[in-house]
């Protein structure tokens, strides 16, 4: 039971008054026999994945919604790890009780891509013949993968059908690749700001942050762990990540020319502008929670996500697909625009795969989806409770 | 959202007599459907399976509450998506006029569709000229309730000029509705003058 303040730190936090998960706590679960067969042809084993659980499964084990994270995120989507945590999980303003994932109707789950840093198997971790980091030994990892790891885990906590996937950027890359991997086994898709394939302008802005990386000194060829950390290229990885999730329109209003600190130019290469000052910040804090290496791992598992990978085009690849889809676009995003969602729902109605798409008219980028916006949780909501209908109406 | 509510009283009207044409169990595609409602009694009267093109975000988002699934976009490039005779009937209730080429619009109906139903205001109707006649102003009416500066309606047409395009095309008239505001129904003698709202359902004529 959450205490008093924990309600009252929850509280802070919320918009509209909704409440909050509270405390919860990141798990783990790992397997090694068999070993992950990944796509580049080597395998894994073993393989640790950290997970959070929020609300209950039900007796049928059938309102179950797997929220996959994107580039930067972690297993902790909502609540507060200690009641001193300022901020909670990374989409509490979506997931908790009586919001759009909400967790009094459904059990959500999500677990830390293997790659990541955050719990999972990665480059941090310990290899397990050599009895230190993997570094660059470790073996580049696909979203496939990543979506066959998490199927294990699915399936470890007992759930078959999944009432839905869902997720954001690189975490709806991961939904569409289940859906079309595992057509049974889920009833819904939550396909959101993402793409079935990444553009050339995304893989381009994700070289120049890998390039920023492994040009830092202290990056040592990614054998860096216990040494010093390439902080100072993470940190520009991140900045031009930031540029990438915002919209022009919004870092005009967010910023503009305006100085930061100071009235008048000082003519040196201080920070002056707002903007500036907002970059660099965002690069000074990710670099204290994220692993060099897991950026160049995942950032490169984007870049070879393509759906259509073995097929003849897109509406091939999804023939098998037989989950409802609700895809969203947000129309200022330029790193995974409009048209990509478009050509998701261009396949899908092709194959008369029952799907909703929405465009939100929106100003704040790629960002968006990680932002307040009442229709957008609003089509959350309403859409899986419609899902949620027909999947217990058929049995 | 006052505007959607307005449209949606006014639609009622044909959605009853569209719904009678559609047959129990159909695979239905509604152009411009709205609040997603004539989908959503579809399916729950009739058992149909449907799916919606809608262009108003407020509009898609109704659909959604409905749990009608729903294309937010234009309506050539939401039907461009689906397949050749994806669906047993094409709805397009009082768009007609607003869309930017009709004939393409009904082309591609009937190409993801076996029949459309099309429902449009008639121009031809004795009120509409003799506004233009006795007044001299562009009509208004609860059918055409816009100014000359603001209509959407681009193309405006008369029960004669539609049954005409259907010849040119090579169109089969299944049905022929008609309607005198606010819901009277009346046959088709002296339609084009007395019917304030028509509602065609069409097909390709079959190949000899």
């Amino acid at each position: 039971m959450a205490t008093d303040e924990q309600i009252a730190i929850a509280e802070d936090s919320q918009l509209g008054g909704a409440h909050s998960v509270g405390l919860v706590q990141t798990q783990s679960w790992t397997f090694g026999d068999p070993p992950l067969e990944l796509d580049c042809g080597r395998t894994l084993s073993p393989v640790t994945q950290a997970y959070e659980t929020y609300g209950e499964l039900s007796a049928a084990r059938d309102n179950a919604i797997l929220i996959f994270h994107a580039l930067s995120g972690d297993a902790h989507v909502a609540g507060y790890h200690t009641p001193e945590d300022r901020k909670p999980g990374w989409w509490d303003i979506m997931v908790g009780p009586g919001k759009a994932f909400d967790t009094d109707k459904y059990m959500i789950i999500c677990a830390n891509v293997i790659g990541g840093c955050s719990g999972s198997t990665g480059p941090a971790s310990t290899h397990p013949d050599r009895g230190e980091p993997y570094g660059l030994d470790f073996p580049m990892v696909t979203v496939g993968d990543m979506a066959r790891a998490q199927k294990r885990l699915v399936e470890h906590l007992g759930i078959e059908r999944l009432l839905a996937v869902t997720g954001g950027s690189m975490g709806g890359m991961l939904a569409l690749d289940w859906a079309v991997r595992y057509p049974q086994s889920t009833a819904s898709v939550l396909a959101i700001a993402t793409s079935a394939r990444m553009n050339a302008q995304g893989i381009a802005f994700n070289e120049v942050g890998r390039q920023a990386i492994m040009a830092d000194p202290e990056w040592r060829g990614g054998a860096y762990y216990g040494q010093s950390f390439p902080s100072a290229g993470l940190a520009i990885a991140r900045m031009v990540g930031h540029i990438t999730y915002l919209s022009e329109e919004q870092m005009r209003a967010k910023f503009g020319r305006r100085l930061q600190d100071r009235d008048v130019f000082g003519y040196d290469f201080e920070t002056e502008f707002q903007v500036e000052s907002y970059l660099r910040y965002q690069g000074s804090r990710f670099v204290e929670r994220f692993d060099a290496n897991s950026y160049l791992y995942i950032t490169k598992a984007i870049d070879y996500f393509d759906l259509t990978n073995g097929h003849r085009s897109l509406v091939e690849a999804m023939e098998h697909v037989r989950s409802e889809f609700l895809v969203v676009s947000f129309s200022s995003d330029w790193l995974y625009p409009t048209a990509e969602s478009k050509e998701i729902v261009q396949a899908l109605q092709a194959n008369a795969v029952p799907t909703t798409f929405i465009d939100i008219p929106n100003a704040y980028g790629h960002d968006a989806f990680l932002l307040p916006n009442e229709p957008f949780a609003e089509a959350v909501r309403s859409f899986l409770a419609h899902v949620q209908q027909r999947e217990r109406g058929e049995r | 959202m006052k505007r959607a509510g307005r449209q949606r009283t006014r639609r009622r009207l044909d959605y009853a007599l569209i719904e009678a044409l559609v047959p129990p169990g159909s695979r239905v595609l509604d152009l411009g459907c709205g609040d997603g409602q004539l989908l959503a009694d579809l399916a729950a009267n009739k058992g149909c399976e449907g799916r919606g093109i809608e262009i108003s975000d407020h509009s898609v988002l109704a659909c959604i509450q409905r749990g009608v699934a729903v294309y937010h976009g234009d309506m050539l490039e939401g039907m461009s998506y689906y397949r050749d005779g994806s669906f047993d009937v094409v709805i397009l209730s009082q768009t007609l006029q607003q869309a930017s080429d009709p004939v393409r619009v009904i082309v591609e109906m009937l190409r993801v569709g076996d029949t459309a139903i099309i429902s449009f205001p008639n121009f031809g109707y004795w009120e509409v000229r003799l506004q233009l006649l006795l007044r001299g102003r562009m009509p208004r009416s609860d059918l055409l309730p816009y100014e000359w500066h603001n209509t959407p309606n681009v193309h405006l047409c008369t029960v004669t000029d539609f049954r005409e395009l259907c010849e040119e095309q090579g169109l089969r008239r299944m049905h022929e509705i008609f309607l005198v505001p606010p819901s009277r129904q009346i046959g088709d003698v002296g339609a084009n003058w007395r019917a304030g709202l028509a509602i065609f359902q069409i097909a390709r004529k079959r190949e000899a």
